[in-house]
């Protein structure tokens, strides 16, 4: 296991960028998780790791050893494809011997390896079986056992668990995640499923039309969006465009003037923007930060009145669509906490929706055509 | 039944009759006591078998048959597997143009195709002195010729709708080119690949027409020797020849479909 570098990382084909200088260093046992829309580069990118893909130019190093004109089968790479790729016509074992005879080890080595990796999935007892008798599960530890047993410099995992279904998800997840702790694995892995992606990672890079839009901890990617699009990928987020009048007041399309913590530097869109007042400026509210309540309230920073206009009981929260008095409507995720104080709200019933300033973020209203295809 | 159901299946069993009628015919025959062929035979023998190993032009046709059948399906097989494999993953010009040309053998009359070819070789060998007219390596090249579709469009076919990521992991796991081909592709085509290895040793086992062009002097193959017998004589040894045909092309059949199920392949 090492480190892998990406030094400005370019594929093109013909007039399309798939991937734009992407550079990243992943520490050796860190977990990176590339996510992004489909069509955004991150599966490019993973392949161009493994060597499937060449690059337009930039540099690939797999612990310090400059692996970019190599072919894929000298890299050393541990890939788990989507599909799993197992070989059909070879048993759980066999599949998982096949790295190991292919660098030429004795016999007796690479059974007893095969025999270890076997057990460290879990699947002792089902060496002998072919892919098909294997479930979907299991058939994913196969292929994840066979990337690991050839001691790679980097464990490169492309969307490892949507063929699972929902609840076996998580538990992959958890597993894999314990594995790459356990081994100290470098690991890159692609998703575009953000719960996947936040739940496993150590850091996330988040990709759009072949470039990195921002790289940090999940934490950093939540809280201080560098723009809109991380914003409405990672995490839900409402958005209301309009403009700046003056640092810390915002006034919404809709009229409505609102206040954020202008001095913040969470809002990184912020300090940028309040230098030109007037631009063009969208106000991310989180829906889990707003609070709904009556008339009587005490005041905080931002109050509107609205009406209930949807609602959907979602378990741990309730989600409400709210039409302000502007006409523009807010998502609120009230917490269904099951105390006495709780109350729900009836569709058509007058709130208002709060919050205090520090919850708005204030970004360049750039629109990214993918966030509809979300 | 409904009417059309009892229509369809009166159709398929008339359908399966006219197919099976002839070979029913000949192997009836085959077991006629009399020495010219008459209805209803006076009784049943099965000294035609016996009389065929006397027929040194039988037994020899046999075995150059069996010969030129098994070159003919390797050489078949060492071109049309790479050629195929081109086909089916290479994007490039004239793609489809080589697809058909690869096909063409099935739609050129075999007698055309074994004068044109007897002519190429004639002209070779004038140029190079290479002894290929009335040769046993210039017959297998021909029967080569005939092969490759069959070759080609059932390999073709077992490619359709193959997964290469397995390739991929393969290669990822530290497979060479040649290696993933070996330990990894070809088994996963084996079924079609042995298909096509039966059809290219039964194709060449049963020409005769384009040998007839192509066949040196003092050398014959089955059809020809059956050919040749027809000319003087009509007795049950024919049917008998052609019983004995019908049953290695069959066993082959049975026993690669025991191996591969060739109903999936074609």
């Amino acid at each position: 296991m090492a480190r892998i570098e990406l030094e400005a990382v370019s594929k093109r084909y013909g007039d399309f960028h798939a991937v734009r200088n992407f550079s990243l260093t992943i520490e050796q046992g860190e977990l990176v998780v590339l996510l992004g829309p489909s069509g955004c580069g991150k599966t490019t990118t993973l392949r161009m790791i493994a060597g499937f893909v060449p690059v337009t130019s930039g540099r690939i190093r797999l612990g310090g050893r400059d692996v970019t004109g190599l072919p894929p089968h000298r890299r050393n790479t541990g890939l788990v494809f989507q599909g799993y790729a197992l070989f059909p016509h070879l048993t759980a074992a066999e599949n998982i011997a096949f790295g190991l005879e292919m660098r030429g080890l004795p016999e007796a080595v690479v059974r007893e390896k095969v025999a270890s990796a076997l057990r460290l999935v879990r699947l002792d007892d089902l060496g002998d079986r072919l892919p098909r008798q294997l479930s979907g599960g299991q058939q994913q530890r196969v292929a994840l056992a066979r990337a690991l047993v050839i001691e790679p410099d980097a464990l490169l995992l492309d969307e490892p668990l949507s063929n699972l279904d929902a609840k076996l998800r998580e538990e992959v997840r958890v597993e894999i995640r314990q594995l790459q702790r356990a081994l100290g694995l470098t690991t890159v892995m692609v998703t575009h499923d953000q719960d996947e992606a936040l739940a496993m990672a150590d850091r996330l890079v988040v990709m759009s039309a072949g470039a990195i839009q921002q790289i940090g901890t999940q934490r950093e990617l939540y809280e201080h969006p560098s723009n809109r699009f991380v914003a409405g990928f990672v995490g839900r987020t409402n958005f209301l465009s309009g403009q700046l009048v003056e640092p810390g007041v915002f006034r919404s399309d809709g009229g409505l003037t609102l206040r954020y913590d202008g001095r913040s530097a969470a809002s990184s869109g912020g300090a940028a923007a309040a230098r030109s007042s007037g631009a063009r400026r969208a106000l991310a509210l989180r829906p889990e930060r707003l609070v709904l309540g009556g008339s009587a309230d005490r005041a905080p920073a931002n109050r509107v009145a609205g009406t209930v206009e949807f609602a959907s009981y979602l378990g741990a929260t309730i989600e409400y669509y709210v039409r302000l008095s502007s006409g523009e409507t807010l998502r609120v995720h009230a917490p269904n906490t099951g105390a006495a104080g709780d109350r729900a709200w009836a569709l058509g019933e007058a709130v208002h929706v709060s919050w205090p300033a520090e919850v708005g973020l204030v970004l360049e209203d750039e629109h990214h055509p993918e966030e509809d295809q979300r | 039944m409904t009417a059309g159901r009892l229509a369809l299946r009166v159709a398929a069993g008339l359908a399966l009759g006219f197919i099976l009628l002839p070979l029913v015919l000949v192997s009836w025959l085959s077991f006629f006591r009399d020495d010219v062929v008459v209805f209803p035979p006076s009784g049943y023998t099965v000294r035609w078998f016996r009389a065929i190993l006397d027929q040194r032009n039988f037994v020899d046709g046999f075995v150059t048959s069996l010969e030129v059948g098994a070159f003919a399906m390797l050489a078949g097989l060492a071109l049309g597997v790479p050629a195929s494999l081109c086909l089916a993953r290479y994007r490039f010009r004239g793609r489809e143009g080589l697809g058909l040309l690869l096909l063409t053998p099935l739609v050129v009359p075999g007698v055309v195709a074994g004068t044109a070819i007897y002519v190429f070789q004639v002209e070779t060998e004038i140029l190079t002195r290479l002894p290929l007219v009335a040769s046993l390596p210039g017959l297998v090249l021909a029967h080569v010729v005939i092969t490759i579709p069959w070759t080609v469009r059932l390999v073709t076919a077992s490619l359709m709708g193959f997964d290469r990521t397995v390739e991929e992991a393969a290669q990822n796991l530290g497979a060479g080119p040649w290696t993933t081909f070996r330990r990894v592709t070809l088994p996963l085509i084996r079924p079609g690949v042995v298909a096509a290895a039966l059809f290219g040793f039964v194709i060449s086992f049963g020409n005769l027409e384009m040998t007839l062009f192509l066949i040196g002097p003092g050398r014959t193959t089955l059809p020809i020797a059956i050919l040749q017998y027809l000319e003087w004589r009509i007795d049950p040894v024919i049917a008998a020849v052609s019983l004995l045909q019908i049953l290695v092309i069959g066993a082959a059949m049975v026993a690669t479909d025991r191996y591969v199920k060739l109903a999936r392949v074609l």
